[in-house]
């Protein structure tokens, strides 16, 4: 699904990624940890097209993604959402998560001047659409809340039920579980899980180690933009390289 | 069945259009209302741009001074048919927004309002120079209205073409709101990065809604040429663009109605100041400066959250 | 040829150090508060029309300067305390119409107390024009140039010397980090207004003597100590410098060698260049922003 080779991004004098090679495959929840700094947002930025690679490539779906920009990735099938919660606070719950689905949608803005009875239609299916996603993702009572007025939680939530309605094959997730206490971390796991059962391939960055070897298959470990190790959650645990950089007593 | 709050306020709007001759007594209100009406449409087209897309134009009657001027000077220098003329200089409007949009809505906050606003002053500059064309600072006299040989001309059939363009305007805007592009603009306010990567591209979104907002722009200043007969650089100018912003935002962004209001209130403004007899600009200064501390939505968003927070 | 080629260098350097004056005073404010003052015009308007009037009232030329300045300086802490702090953190839109407002409030008193009468200023030390290989330079050019020179170095020497100084540069670069060490930062916001406002004036007192001064020259003069600041790069003093006189020289030379009409246009198509190509400035940093 996505391939990851020599990827290097260097701003100004900061080697921010350095020569980081991965391979995530299809239906498979795949975790990139380590320590602050070390890179995995950068690492994002660079998968979906927020940044463009100094070099190295990547390639989705087997065909060249690197310096892509993140509206043709989003057609190509890749969802993303983000650390510091890019949720639009000036619209509605329900709103937020119908522009996830944008693409399928008659998007041009001379046919949404007129109101034509085919764009009618398309709207309020994808409105039922959009009402299933809130209740797949446990937010399903605030749909016509305006966004301003939701928790963070909720938000946190209702992030990811847009970066769904795009109906993505790959999804990726940039500490879903960033300011969520306990409970609520149970919950995005339990989310996460339904979500990669029902086909889509997901990867996250999170530093909440619990929910990283509860969910995923496979995890790669990032240190100072260089990859450090890359292996199943066991094999992660019980590298003395990685609990030297990392782990430490909270293994 | 229950009406939509916006079906609602569109006719309540054509209700209030209709029946409104009834209660003009004289030419001199059929004028301020359909200087109402053109600053209305303006203002409904800008606020798409400012509003819900969360961009800025400083520079907007520089494309009302297009449509203005092209119309004037198509019809009275060159003998052009009055409806050609119009489309024309919508058309070269288009096309200006078109070539200056991609490279201007790069730009984000203080810049894009800065150059917006060199943009309006450039427009505005090249119609007082160009004195051969334009009259300059003195103006020119414009033609009246022909469609096919009937002319348009007294108060009552401008009011009703005027009325009709704001209806027409009002209905593409409230309907362009509901439809996916409509959310794609909000959502490139609210979060250019998430619509992104949600798929919608930014930049042509942003170009688009800035071209049809100016469009609108050049087509008023068309209807506003012919209508007063007389046109002169002013209304390319600073000032000018200053008054179309500022309808926008005191009447409520990201709101139709609010834009309405808007150009309602900064219309009837200076026949109001007229009062404060050399004090205008100070007047209208401190105007600005308080209903934009105290009412930074604008007054119908903030009405709106007084009337849901006593529902609630 | 050289002479005429001198004599526009001269008269662009000129203006343009009132540019410079100007363009530090938008530097400024942009950097303390991340406001686009565009009533930093009206201090300029109102140095140069509260100094003539006052020397027409009959007061020496050296204190109706300072006296000048100093009402400046006063308008821009009015500014900032009436209209800027209780904005707080709108959007930008709505704090660009709230400081034209307040421009227009300035201007509007303007004309109704000091009246809309053309005015002039008595130039510094006499009329007597300067042969400089065969170009003609006014000794109120050298009082523009000198002035600003020294305003520069007493400039640099306090925000590099002094602790206020430096205070204001940490403002400048991180509010919520200079508020944490406890640096007084609504101060150092009035502080900022307050300089502006009498740099402002200070560039309008000493070109006056050679150009006719009215209550409403401030818009232009405001813009276009904008687009100087731009060119520079917003938030460098030394590109505000450099932008002023290059603005300065560049409008001289387009109403020389071009057409006297546009030169007022020169400036706007300069900014859409800048902004086009090189929008942070010439000494302007990059920014990146960070998701």
């Amino acid at each position: 699904m996505l391939q990851v080779r020599n990827l290097s991004k260097t701003f100004g004098g900061v080697k921010a990624v350095q020569d980081v090679s991965f391979t995530v495959r299809a239906g498979t929840i795949h975790a990139v940890i380590g320590p602050n700094g070390a890179g995995k947002t950068t690492l994002f930025n660079l998968i979906t097209g927020i940044y463009t690679p100094t070099s190295g490539e990547i390639l989705f779906d087997d065909a060249p993604a690197g310096g892509e920009s993140p509206d043709r990735l989003a057609r190509r099938g890749m969802s993303r959402t983000f650390q510091n919660l890019q949720v639009c606070m000036n619209m509605s719950a329900i709103e937020n998560v119908m522009v996830g689905a944008h693409l399928r949608l008659g998007s041009s803005l001379l046919a949404g001047l007129f109101r034509l009875p085919g764009l009618a239609k398309a709207d309020a299916e994808c409105r039922d659409e959009a009402a299933r996603l809130m209740d797949f993702v446990g937010v399903g009572q605030y749909r016509d809340t305006h966004a301003s007025q939701m928790s963070y939680g909720a938000l946190k939530r209702l992030e990811i039920a847009r970066a769904l309605a795009a109906k993505p094959k790959l999804l990726l997730l940039d500490e879903p579980a960033a300011g969520l206490n306990h409970t609520e971390t149970g919950e995005i796991e339990a989310l996460i899980r339904k979500i990669a059962d029902s086909g889509i391939t997901v990867v996250l960055v999170e530093h909440d180690m619990k929910l990283v070897m509860n969910l995923s298959d496979h995890i790669l470990v990032l240190d100072y933009g260089r990859k450090l190790a890359e292996g199943t959650a066991a094999e992660i645990r019980d590298n003395p390289d990685v609990i030297a950089a990392y782990l430490g007593a909270s293994a | 069945m229950t009406m939509k709050p916006t079906t609602r306020g569109f006719l309540f709007l054509a209700f209030v259009l209709a029946v409104l001759p009834l209660a003009l007594p004289n030419a001199y209100y059929y004028d301020l209302a359909i200087r109402i009406a053109i600053n209305a449409s303006i203002a409904v087209g800008l606020n798409l741009l400012i509003g819900y897309t969360g961009q800025i134009s400083l520079g907007h009657a520089g494309f009302f001074g297009i449509g203005a001027y092209a119309s004037a000077i198509l019809t009275s220098r060159y003998g052009w048919p009055s409806g050609v003329a119009l489309i024309a200089g919508a058309a070269a409007t288009a096309l200006l927004a078109f070539a200056v949009a991609r490279p201007i809505l790069k730009l984000k906050g203080h810049y894009l309002a800065m150059a917006t606003l060199g943009l309006g002053i450039i427009l505005s500059m090249l119609i007082v120079n160009e004195t051969d064309f334009t009259g300059g600072p003195d103006g020119m006299p414009v033609d009246a209205f022909s469609l096919f040989g009937w002319q348009i001309t007294g108060e009552q059939t401008w009011y009703a073409v005027v009325a009709v363009m704001l209806l027409l305007v009002t209905r593409a805007a409230l309907n362009l709101i509901d439809a996916p592009a409509g959310r794609a603009l909000q959502a490139i306010h609210g979060s250019e990065i998430a619509a992104r990567v949600a798929g919608i591209d930014t930049t042509s979104f942003k170009v688009r809604v800035f071209v049809l907002s100016a469009v609108v722009a050049s087509v008023m200043g068309s209807v506003t040429a012919h209508y007063v007969g007389f046109l002169t650089p002013g209304a390319a100018g600073f000032f000018h663009s200053i008054e179309l912003v500022t309808m926008v935002v005191l009447g409520g962004m990201a709101s139709v109605f609010g834009s309405i209001l808007g150009a309602v209130v900064l219309t009837l403004l200076p026949q109001l100041l007229s009062a404060f007899e050399g004090w205008e600009t100070v007047v209208f200064g401190l105007i600005l400066m308080l209903t934009m501390i105290f009412l930074p939505r604008g007054i119908v968003p903030t009405l709106r959250l007084k009337f849901a927070g006593r529902a609630a | 040829m050289l002479s005429e080629l001198l004599q526009f260098l001269f008269s662009g350097l000129t203006v343009g150090a009132m540019y410079a004056l100007a363009a530090v005073g938008f530097s400024l404010i942009y950097s303390a508060s991340g406001v686009i003052n565009f009533a930093q015009g009206e201090f300029i308007m109102l140095g140069g029309m509260s100094a003539a009037l006052l020397v027409q009232a009959g007061v020496p030329l050296p204190l109706a300067i300072a006296l000048a300045v100093l009402a400046a300086a006063v308008a821009g802490l009015i500014v900032e305390k009436l209209a800027i702090e209780p904005a707080g953190n709108s959007e930008v839109v709505t704090l660009v119409i709230i400081t034209i407002g307040a421009s227009l409030t300035l201007r509007g008193l303007a004309e109704v107390f000091l009246g809309k009468g053309n005015h002039a200023l008595p130039a510094f030390s006499g009329e007597e024009p300067i042969a400089i290989l065969g170009a003609t330079l006014m000794p109120q050019s050298l009082w523009v140039m000198g002035v600003t020179l020294v305003v520069v170095v007493a400039l640099a020497l306090f925000f590099g010397r002094t602790t206020l100084g430096k205070a204001v540069l940490a403002t400048s670069c991180n509010k919520l980090a200079a508020q944490l060490v406890g640096i007084n930062t609504r101060f150092i916001l009035l502080l900022a207004f307050g300089l502006s406002g009498a740099l402002g004036a200070l560039g309008g007192i000493l070109v006056a003597p050679m150009t006719y001064t009215s209550y409403d020259v401030g818009i232009m003069m405001g813009l276009k100590g904008f687009v100087a600041a731009t060119l520079g790069g917003l938030g460098s003093g030394v590109g505000a410098i450099v932008g002023g006189l290059l603005l300065g020289v560049v409008e001289a030379m387009t109403a020389g060698y071009i057409s006297s009409a546009y030169k007022d246009a020169m400036p706007f198509v300069l900014i859409l260049l800048i902004l086009f190509f090189l929008p942070q400035g010439l000494f302007g940093k990059k920014t990146t922003d960070r998701v």
